[in-house]
């Protein structure tokens, strides 16, 4: 059958995918982050990367960030989707202010000697990256920045010992002066 | 502390769930005790301002609330007790989240210090609640409480209406604290639904119906939601424009089906005039309407030539289906107001002469037509004699759903908004029992008849006995075919006749039943009997069970085969086996 057996296989759509960045303030309630994650299993939405925390606690705001994926008319729904909920004031999407940056942290934990640990020393160098632990045969680096940059240095270490990584996913904000 | 006890806002929890009903103007309240809210019914219990209507089952109580409010406009207010008492919620809130009906539902918790224990009907309230509702929330403290209430008022009832469950555990029901009286303070700022429609995006509107050759309304309940002056105003705008009208099934009322320009319902059931309009249209206007997809079928055919105009309240239903043209947010009232306003200011009536002898030639197919029967009772007819016997009364119906439902759709001439309460969305299964109970409620002296089928009926037959004990005359009208007639008719369809567990065996026989339950049983059995019976029905005042037995494998046409286009219909007297498989090949994956 070349015509779609139902409506609802019409959503298979080939439209291209695209990532964003959402910002979303939220009232800093009980239950406030399953709803927003409820949201997106729900309704079948993607979240590549989700970052939460009281932000301003005299009004007991938190800000959310959320880099999803989906077809514009997706995404379009998607922050149609948050703004309608009762404790959302405000869903901003960082990727279309043109003007976002994005930063992430990740501790970075490599094991190893000789050769790999001096190498592995000097990545870390070139990456700007800290250490914040060390033993005799390991390492705990700590790095930010973007995140492919993050996801850069990763690839790097997997060689020399890479043991663990702890990401917080990203936090965003808009460039000036002007607040979201 | 002496003075505290003078102070008439300090009170229980308990007291202040009963002293806000009382504040937000609430009459009925619909519900079943239990242990975590007992201090709320011993409440109940010591006034009259508030009546309690107890049910046989919290399902019961939830549908009969949203018949109540669908049929008032007042939000519909539930009472019931935790685990299995919100359990049992959870359809009816759900079905009226789909169908954006206002529900208040206060469910009882386990003491605050028991909750996460696993304790006696304990359980995770508003986290299965949260799905199913357009906001909840959980009172830990009695001093929360009252502003919780309001806003749970406040938001089921505006913006786009849907239900909300505030659950209170049972230490907080029993705590003394402060009650205040509604204030604007208490709703969260965030939430702001905006109401007026944006100026620029009207008049943008008004140019595209002026200029109009092939135009369209439709409509959906959101018109019905935004109360009866919605109506009032589509009505005026169908005149002042001259444009055809068509509607969802939960907007059926809004324009009358006796008015000129009404073309019947649309979707995967409506009219061959109105899905082809739809399709050949070059505008249209949807007010309060979300293009589901029962109404839309295939999305990359649907209305393929036309420029699109989308009146809704909620952002989230513009451009989630359907790409429109011109979106307008705001109520459908409001938006309606100004549209008629800017239009009869600059625009003159199109001249759509062309259009409507197109119309006409459609309307001839005579879509909804079928083979008359002196033997048998064909469920159609049915409908069409219990439309003609009931016209002129005042009358309320419910349905259940399967194929009665989209026959009282088809066959049953609303005149009047508000008068029409059946599960769209969710698609609800008994449904329509208990919602006739909360519609009688609301309405004692009118006649309310739930449209049912035999298998939909017995999902929540129990609710019987919640009529005949608050003396309810509810009439249950059941087109008995002794099959799940929906399911039967696409196991026939579409999956070569082999009709698995769609027969209902063992039917009980609802004369016996209705007298057992103390409520007054009939049958009809033959045409020639029908009249009669549905007149006794009417006359009796008290609740009725009809068993109407009809044709047992007669389907539900005319039929949009879901996947297929508005133009790609299957009428009845096309519905050879032959067509029949043609249209429906590879439709086995359909939903």
């Amino acid at each position: 059958m070349n015509q779609p057996a139902s409506a609802y296989f019409l959503e298979e759509r080939h439209d291209p995918t695209e990532t964003h960045t959402l910002s979303v303030l939220v009232q800093n309630e009980p239950g406030v982050l399953a709803r927003v994650i409820g949201l997106f299993s729900g309704r079948g939405y993607n979240i590549d990367s989700l970052t939460v925390s009281e932000t301003e606690n005299q009004k007991h705001l938190s800000r959310i960030t959320i880099v999803t994926t989906g077809t514009p008319m997706v995404i379009q729904q998607i922050k149609h989707q948050l703004d309608r909920m009762i404790p959302v004031y405000r869903v901003v999407d960082m990727t279309l202010t043109g003007s976002s940056i994005e930063r992430e942290l990740a501790m970075v934990k490599v094991r190893g000697g000789g050769d790999h640990r001096v190498e592995a020393l000097r990545l870390a160098d070139a990456f700007r990256a800290r250490v914040i632990d060390a033993t005799t045969e390991s390492f705990v680096f700590e790095i930010t920045g973007n995140s492919s940059k993050i996801s850069q240095f990763i690839d790097l270490m997997r060689p020399l010992g890479l043991v663990e990584v702890s990401r917080t996913g990203v936090a965003a904000i808009t460039r000036g002066p002007e607040g979201m | 502390m002496t003075d505290k006890s003078h102070d008439p806002n300090q009170m229980t929890g308990a007291a202040m769930i009963v002293r806000a009903f009382i504040d937000h103007g609430v009459q009925h309240v619909f519900g079943y005790p239990g242990g975590a809210v007992l201090p709320i019914y011993d409440e109940i219990f010591q006034q009259s301002e508030v009546e309690h209507i107890l049910v046989r089952h919290e399902q019961g109580a939830g549908h009969a609330a949203e018949g109540y409010a669908r049929s008032t406009g007042k939000p519909g207010v539930v009472l019931v007790t935790s685990g299995p008492g919100a359990t049992n919620m959870v359809t009816p809130l759900t079905d009226a989240l789909m169908d954006s009906i206002p529900l208040v539902c206060i469910t009882g918790q386990v003491p605050t210090h028991l909750i996460g224990n696993d304790a006696f009907q304990e359980c995770d309230t508003v986290g299965i609640t949260r799905p199913a509702t357009k906001h909840n929330w959980l009172v830990r403290d009695v001093n929360d409480l009252a502003r919780v209430l309001h806003e749970a008022f406040y938001v089921a009832t505006t913006g786009r209406p849907g239900p909300v469950v505030v659950d209170v555990p049972k230490d907080v029901q029993f705590a003394t604290g402060t009650y205040h009286p509604p204030r604007k303070s208490d709703v969260h700022i965030s939430y702001t639904p905006r109401v007026k429609g944006d100026e620029n995006q009207i008049r943008k509107a008004v140019a595209m119906l002026a200029n109009a050759k092939r135009p369209v309304i439709y409509t959906g309940g959101g018109v019905i939601n935004s109360g009866p002056e919605a109506s009032q105003l589509l009505r005026q705008l169908v005149e002042a424009t001259g444009f055809p009208i068509t509607s969802t099934l939960m907007g059926l009322g809004a324009y009358p089906a006796s008015g000129p320009n009404w073309l019947g319902m649309l979707g995967m059931h409506g009219t061959y005039e109105a899905n082809m309009t739809m399709h050949d249209c070059d505008v249209m206007l949807c007010v309060g309407a979300r293009f589901d997809d029962r109404i839309t079928g295939r999305t990359d055919a649907f209305s393929p030539g036309s420029k699109k105009i989308h009146i809704d309240i909620d952002p989230s239903s513009i451009n989630k289906n359907i790409r429109v043209d011109v979106p307008i947010i705001g109520d459908a009232g409001n938006v309606l107001g100004d549209l008629l306003h800017v239009f009869k200011a600059e625009a003159r009536k199109p001249d759509i002469k062309a259009w409507w002898q197109q119309i006409a030639q459609w309307r001839a197919r005579n879509s909804l037509s079928y083979r008359k029967n002196n033997d048998i009772i064909l469920p159609q007819y049915a409908i069409q004699r219990l439309f003609e016997l009931t016209r002129g009364k005042d009358t309320y119906i419910t349905t259940e759903v399967g194929q009665h439902q989209m026959w009282a759709a088809q066959f049953y001439g609303f005149e009047e908004p508000h008068r029409w309460m059946t599960s769209g969305g969710l698609g609800t299964m008994g449904y329509g029992l208990p919602a006739a109970v909360g519609v009688q409620v609301a309405h004692p002296d009118s006649l309310v008849i739930d449209i049912a089928g035999d298998a939909s009926v017995q999902m929540t037959i129990q609710e019987m006995s919640t009529a005949v004990q608050f003396e309810l005359p509810i009439k249950i009208f059941i087109l008995n075919n002794q099959y799940m007639g929906m399911v039967r008719q696409w196991q026939q369809l579409l999956h070569g006749n082999r009709l698995s567990h769609s027969y209902s065996e063992a039917l009980p026989d609802f004369v016996k039943l209705a007298d057992a339950y103390g409520c007054v049983g009939l049958q009809a059995t033959k045409p020639s009997d029908l009249d009669g019976a549905i007149k006794e029905m009417i006359a009796i005042k008290r609740p009725v069970l009809f068993d109407c037995r009809v044709a047992a494998l007669e389907n539900c046409f005319p039929m949009i085969p879901s996947g297929k286009a508005h133009n790609e219909m299957l009428l009845p007297e096309e519905a050879t086996d032959e067509a029949t498989a043609k249209a429906f090949s590879g439709g086995k994956a359909l939903v």
